[in-house]
């Protein structure tokens, strides 16, 4: 198999592409495809701050060393979520990244921040796993981007991530997720601006990236995350993909370019219903806000 | 006994697969999905048309990864 540039032995191929890669080509190939989605969807301007979601896995840390390799100011930011030897060892990890690369880690810590770990706060809310980190992981980089000055959230979600979702939206017919559901979802309303700058790459290509740069990262899977709907989902589309390379990336950009705008109402009408939560001051719909009523909840127990 | 040594991850676990074998096959003969997966020798990417042989230690490694969105 050779590189389909230079012609020299390739380590990867990239079948929606019908590309193959050499490791120097192939590490080329992903900045040039982060550009061209920053370009894209006007995800980033020249001189803003950017606070990157590092979680420890391959997705975040491959793209906070691609956007530092583009020369973005790119600071990360972790929470220790308080899920046993997975936060440990994946907070450590993060910190080995910031330090090899001399960049700056942010830190906050569920547990000796708030009084609670996500396992707790699940069953304190009466919410599955995920959701109950999603939510405190989304409030969190929310704040932290604010109250540090920072421009724009950059998260680690690739074209795996996205189709998946957007598989489940619609198979339930989610007509308010179809709607937030953007490469780029702009401040305002309390919001600093979140991106994705990993939508045109696959999460195979993101764990090849980060064994070519010999970037370490948590290869288990979160234990909290085990048979959840997206897993399954994601099964589901590389089977489809395995007989018809492309699916995903036709699937996911067709709809942000032929059906993303008939959804946009609907979010947009919810965001204007958004005011301050009475205790923390982020933007919710109700009097106090998800994240300030899991905390309320988790101390109860 | 001579083999192609495979370690799989989540959970970890080691079987050996009678070599000489192509990568792509050795991942059939798993029964795992090619864009599910890695394969990687001594720290570097093994593409899909390399032929493994008895004795060489080989990781395929999950890049599935998923939870809160």
């Amino acid at each position: 198999m050779k590189c389909t540039v230079c012609r020299g032995p390739a380590v990867i191929d990239v079948r929606r592409h019908n590309a193959n890669f050499c490791a120097e080509h192939f590490a080329k190939h992903c900045r040039e495809q982060v550009g061209r989605a920053i370009h894209q969807f006007d995800m980033v301007h020249p001189g803003e701050r950017v606070l990157v979601a590092v979680s420890g896995g391959k997705d975040s840390l491959a793209l906070w060393d691609i956007l530092l390799d583009l020369g973005y100011h790119a600071d990360g930011f972790y929470i220790g979520l308080g899920i046993g030897e997975y936060s440990d060892e994946s907070g450590s990890y993060a910190r080995a990244f910031a330090e090899r690369r001399g960049a700056t880690l942010v830190e906050a810590d569920l547990p000796g921040d708030f009084g609670f770990d996500v396992p707790t706060g699940s069953l304190a809310a009466r919410r599955a796993p995920c959701s109950a980190c999603g939510l405190s992981k989304r409030h969190l980089f929310d704040r932290a981007a604010i109250d540090g000055g920072y421009d724009v959230v950059a998260t680690g979600h690739n074209l795996d991530d996205e189709a998946a979702v957007l598989f489940g939206n619609v198979l339930r017919w989610s007509t308010d997720y179809l709607g937030r559901q953007h490469p780029v979802l702009p401040e305002g309303h309390g919001f600093p601006r979140k991106v994705k700058p990993l939508v045109r790459l696959g999460e195979r290509e993101m764990a090849a990236y980060c064994v070519i740069r010999g970037i370490d990262y948590i290869v288990e899977e979160c234990p909290m995350a085990a048979g959840n709907r997206h897993l399954g989902y994601k099964e589901v589309l590389n089977e489809v993909e395995a007989q018809s390379p492309g699916t995903k990336n036709a699937f996911y950009f067709g709809f942000l370019e032929r059906a993303s705008h008939l959804f946009t109402p609907e979010a947009e009408a919810e965001q204007l219903e958004l005011r301050p939560c009475e205790r923390c001051g982020a933007p919710t719909p109700n009097d106090v806000c998800a994240f300030c009523m899991l905390v309320e909840r988790a101390a109860r127990r | 006994m001579a083999a192609v040594k495979v370690t799989l991850r989540n959970p970890r676990r080691e079987v050996d697969i009678a070599g000489p074998i192509r990568v792509h096959a050795l991942v059939e003969r798993l029964d795992l999905n090619r864009e599910s997966v890695l394969v990687i020798r001594n720290d570097e990417l093994v593409p899909g048309d390399v032929e493994l042989v008895d004795d060489d230690e080989v990781e395929i490694r999950p890049v599935i990864s998923g939870g809160s969105t």
